[in-house]
């Protein structure tokens, strides 16, 4: 047990300190809270490379834990009954880790240039690092109620810090909005855990000694097992737990927080809905890819619950891809992105395994959040305008915003042989075409490949070509078409500037490190030398050109280029062609099919179809539950204390009447006595003088009548 | 024997009659020195000469003075009441009759006490000052005792309050003093 | 005959008479005399019973009446000086105005 293995828990709690730290600052603490942040993230990141360094040595066992008791529950040494905690270093937790403390460090530092004129400088700063460590801590966890532990506070920090402006009430609703959908996927979620615990008695992931519930022996026993309808346990568990998955990131049925989430500032939406927790569900998949890819002997292999995470993730691809033509919002068409690659990301797990879909998180993290960070610049350059018909031109004002944008956009849209993200979905195309199920997946990805391209290249061409647009000030009444969802971030202190300007080194510099590595990191994945990949499944890696000409490697390369460019042309024809003058003139869609384009401007009206049902179901019970309240808790509680006022009053009744007119009665009586007796005392001696005259007379006939008797 | 205690018993009960029952306090307490003095003579004729001589010395010399002195020191010039009786003055008849009857019945009844005359006895004063001396010195230290404090007892209760002017010169305005000393509590 | 009875009869008619003046009279100090009465009846019972009774030689009864002689006149004394401090307060010596200590 080396010392980095032991220790692994020092990198999310080096965050979650600072968090904790942070959270006492005054307001004017401002490069206090920052520098803690920061340190604390630059740690994180140095123990995550020695991490990292400690696990690609090469040795027997890939995989080290560390393992302790929590609490115990009934007796000792009965099984089932001690919970136990644990971190697990892995190469799968050695790249998140990486990735996630160096994303985050860069977003952390973007974020002091971003957020410099906000008065809640340090509230930011603290949530931010609490999220950190949060995350963190879900890479680690080698359990999967840590793991649960932590993702429930990864919720959390979402919500605050999507509900960071608290005070504007769109970005109140969007974090309850948040928190309440991916709730309905964490109950789900923990079902599963419970089930699995019941099923297992452990929920460590990897015990030392072969006892984990993802190690041989715990799957074996879970597959032989059926529940209803003929499903095997581990696949009933599995779907369990992906519905968690789905709600985390944003997959069709419950994608409908990750647009509105785009209310929390843009270094929040880049951080923990691009590169982070967002990705946390994929992580999640990859993580429990055995209890995943678990079937019965006989079946054939990728049944069970990887055939639903791979139509999970292809639907979303397409579905999402395709509402986001039609947005006119810079950080919603990003937002809708995110849904549709995260559907990639799930495909790629489902139809290639943990390395495919893993190489597609840490390629999108890093482009994803450049272009996150990149729209963050163009909005605090254009004076927090955020349509994008109201931009326009900005490759004159912003160059190095421009530049790396575009290195984002074109590795986002899969652009071959130079970006990162051409080759890591490449991959996971070439897996889907070998999935031996169906070959649906695989043309909903060309599909959405190609929808890719042509709304990154309607936002480029819109954004950074043309004449500039934004004329007024934010203030300025939207179009008659009203958009429905997208709001201006709030009116903060900034001098009036005319025309936009480029943003400060501290916010371009991290811009220029992200898009460096979204050109690097596909060096490591290509299919001459898949360094990534071996890594992941734990074995070496060597440089082979040889292997291009594998089947259907180049065929499927050529494939993708086309689509990719047939998407860009398409972008060009409709916008880069003839840009749009005016902010107020239709989109160029819109004039050819209108019905489609309101369509997909609305997101296919799923909102709305769940305001009518689900919320309005859930308004209708609680209304329900409140007149059981009312009438029948309270009725109930009510007759309780009338019943007792009535037993109170007959109690008074028979103290009133019986008892105290029968003592009152008595202690008259006695005082008539008293009085009848002291009224003999008249004073008169002459009366005493008689009745002692008498009691002698009686005395002596007593004494008499006494003698004669003896 | 038979004579001389008739006489003495008759005049005895007469004057005590007399002491009960007539109107004029003075007379009755004259007549209770009558009684005194039969009841001494009583003592007299049953060789008890020294109880007799005390009788005759204590009660007539002393009590009866002081039973007349008390008289005229509560007399008041108010009318005397038409009634010298009280008003339960039946029931106190009754109840003496009673008594009377009570008493004479073991007399008459009794035969122990009708037996033969027993020889006279002597008491020598000697004899009653060795046995005041001897067997009943205590009773006597006692007695001494209690003729002191009621010696200061009197004393004391009779005694007139404090005034601040001087003493009184005579009854009239004794009388006239008293009553402005109670109009005018001090 | 003993002349004992003699005796005792006039006692006993000595000590009704006392006692009937005592409860019939309204003036205070002619109860104080009736109580007299009753004593010297009494004395006189003792002085007979010692004359005609047994041991004579012991004295019993004289020295009982000696010491009833002397308690009377005692009590005489403080009864009178009661009834003329009660008549300087009430300005009278009707019993039947002597109500105070009623109860």
């Amino acid at each position: 047990m080396t010392w980095i293995v032991r220790n692994l828990w020092l990198i999310p709690a080096l965050p979650m300190l600072a968090a904790g730290l942070g959270a006492l600052a005054k307001q004017r603490h401002r490069r206090f809270a920052a520098s803690l942040s920061i340190g604390a993230m630059g740690l994180s990141l140095l123990l995550s490379l020695c991490a990292f360094a400690h696990a690609l040595k090469p040795g027997p066992n890939p995989r080290q834990v560390f393992n302790f008791d929590w609490f115990q529950m009934g007796d000792p040494g009965a099984p089932g009954t001690v919970v136990k905690l644990g971190w697990v270093l892995d190469p799968l937790t050695a790249v998140m880790l990486v990735m996630v403390s160096f994303v985050g460090l860069l977003i952390f530092i973007y974020s002091v240039g971003y957020m410099a004129r906000d008065e809640n400088f340090t509230r930011f700063f603290c949530f931010l690092s609490l999220f950190a460590g949060a995350m963190l801590g879900v890479v680690i966890a080698n359990s999967l109620l840590l793991f649960f532990i932590c993702w429930e506070l990864v919720g959390l920090t979402s919500y605050l810090l999507i509900g960071f402006w608290y005070h504007k009430p769109a970005a109140a609703a969007a974090a309850k909005k948040a928190f309440i959908t991916t709730r309905i996927g964490d109950v789900l979620f923990l079902l599963g855990m419970v089930w699995l615990y019941s099923q297992t008695g452990t929920l460590l992931f990897y015990d030392g000694s072969g006892g984990g519930c993802l190690e041989q022996s715990a799957l074996d026993a879970l597959v032989v097992r059926t529940t209803g309808a003929g499903m095997a346990v581990s696949t009933g568990i599995g779907l369990l737990i992906l519905c968690g998955a789905i709600g985390k990131s944003g997959q069709v049925p419950l994608h409908v927080w990750l647009p509105d989430a785009m209310e929390g500032p843009t270094p929040v939406s880049a951080l923990i809905h691009a590169a982070t927790m967002v990705a946390a569900g994929v992580f999640l998949v990859a993580r429990v890819y055995p209890l995943m890819a678990a079937h019965p002997a006989g079946a054939a292999a990728g049944t069970g619950a990887l055939e639903a995470v791979t139509w999970v993730g292809s639907i979303t691809a397409v579905f999402a891809a395709s509402i986001a033509v039609a947005q006119t919002d810079i950080k919603r068409i990003l937002a809708y992105s995110t849904v549709s690659q995260l559907g990639y990301m799930m495909m790629g797990l489902g139809v290639g395994g943990v390395a495919v879909g893993m190489f597609h998180l840490i390629t999108h993290a890093f482009f994803k959040s450049l272009l996150f960070l990149g729209a963050g610049s163009v909005i605090h350059g254009c004076h927090e305008q955020q349509d994008i018909r109201r931009m326009g031109g900005l490759r004159k004002f912003m160059p190095v915003t421009f530049a790396t944008y575009a290195i984002g956009m074109l590795a986002l849209s899969g652009v071959p042989l130079l970006f990162s993200g051409f080759w890591s979905k490449d991959e996971i195309l070439h897996a889907a075409r070998g999935w031996n199920i169906s070959q649906a997946p695989f043309y909903l990805g060309a599909i959405g490949a190609l929808l890719t391209a042509f709304y990154m290249t309607r936002q480029v061409a819109l954004v950074f070509f043309g004449s500039n647009r934004g004329g007024g000030r934010e203030s300025a009444p939207s179009p008659p078409e009203a958009m429905p969802h997208a709001t201006p971030e709030p009116a903060r202190l900034h001098e009036e500037h005319g025309s936009p300007h480029e943003s400060p080194a501290i916010m371009t510099i991290p811009l220029i490190v992200l898009a460096a590595f979204s050109i690097l990191l596909g060096f490591i994945g290509t299919p001459a030398w898949p360094w990534f990949q071996s890594f992941l499944n734990g074995e070496s890696a060597s440089v082979n050109f040889a292997r291009f000409s594998q089947a259907g490697v180049l065929p499927l390369m050529l494939f993708s280029t086309l689509i990719v460019f047939l998407g860009l042309g398409l972008g060009w024809w409709f916008y880069g062609r003839k840009p749009i003058r005016r902010s107020d003139e239709p989109d160029p869609l819109a004039l050819l099919r209108p019905d489609i384009f309101a369509l997909l401007r609305n997101g296919y009206f799923i909102d709305e179809l769940y305001e009518h049902t689900v919320v309005a179901f859930n308004a209708w019970w609680s209304r329900a539950c409140a007149w059981l309240d009312r009438w029948v808790w309270n009725g109930a509680v009510e007759l309780v204390s009338y019943a007792v006022i009535g037993l109170s009053w007959v109690n008074r009744f028979c103290d009133e009447y019986i008892v105290n007119l029968g003592f009152d009665e008595g202690c008259r009586r006695l005082t008539l006595g008293g009085k009848f007796l002291s009224s003999l005392q008249n004073g008169r001696v002459q009366n005493y003088l008689r009745v002692i005259g008498v009691a002698l007379a009686a005395l002596v006939l007593f004494l008499i009548w006494g003698c004669r008797a003896s | 024997m038979t004579l001389s205690f008739a006489i003495i018993a008759s005049v005895t009960v007469a004057a005590a009659v007399a002491a009960m029952g007539l109107r004029n306090i003075v007379h009755c307490a004259l007549a209770l020195t009558v009684a005194l003095a039969g009841l001494a003579a009583a003592y007299l004729q049953l060789d008890a000469q020294f109880v007799g001589f005390a009788q005759i010395l204590v009660y007539v010399g002393a009590v009866a003075i002081l039973v007349v002195f008390a008289i005229l020191l509560t007399r008041s010039g108010d009318p005397a009441h038409p009634s010298v009786l009280s008003p339960g003055w039946l029931a106190g008849a009754v109840i003496a009759v009673v008594v009377l009857g009570v008493l004479v019945y073991p007399i008459a009844r009794s035969p122990s006490i009708s037996r033969t005359l027993p020889p006279p006895a002597g008491a020598t004063v000697h004899q009653i000052g060795d046995a005041l001396m001897g067997r009943f010195v205590l009773p006597l230290e006692v007695t001494g005792l209690l003729l002191t404090v009621a010696l200061i007892g009197a004393v004391i209760i009779a005694m007139r309050e404090k005034e601040p002017i001087g003493t009184i010169s005579n009854p009239g305005s004794e009388i006239a003093n008293r009553k402005s000393q109670i109009a005018n509590p001090p | 005959m003993s002349p004992l009875p003699g005796y005792l009869l006039l006692s006993a008619f000595l000590f009704a008479i006392g006692l009937g003046g005592a409860l019939m009279r309204r003036n205070a100090i002619l109860v104080l005399i009736g109580v007299e009465l009753m004593l010297n009846a009494a004395n006189l019972n003792f002085i007979a019973f010692w004359r005609f009774g047994a041991h004579p030689e012991a004295l019993t009864g004289i020295l009982f009446v000696i010491f009833s002689i002397g308690v009377a006149a005692a009590e005489a004394a403080v009864g009178l000086a009661l009834i003329i401090a009660i008549y300087r307060h009430y300005k009278t010596t009707n019993v039947d105005e002597m109500t105070a200590l009623k109860g």
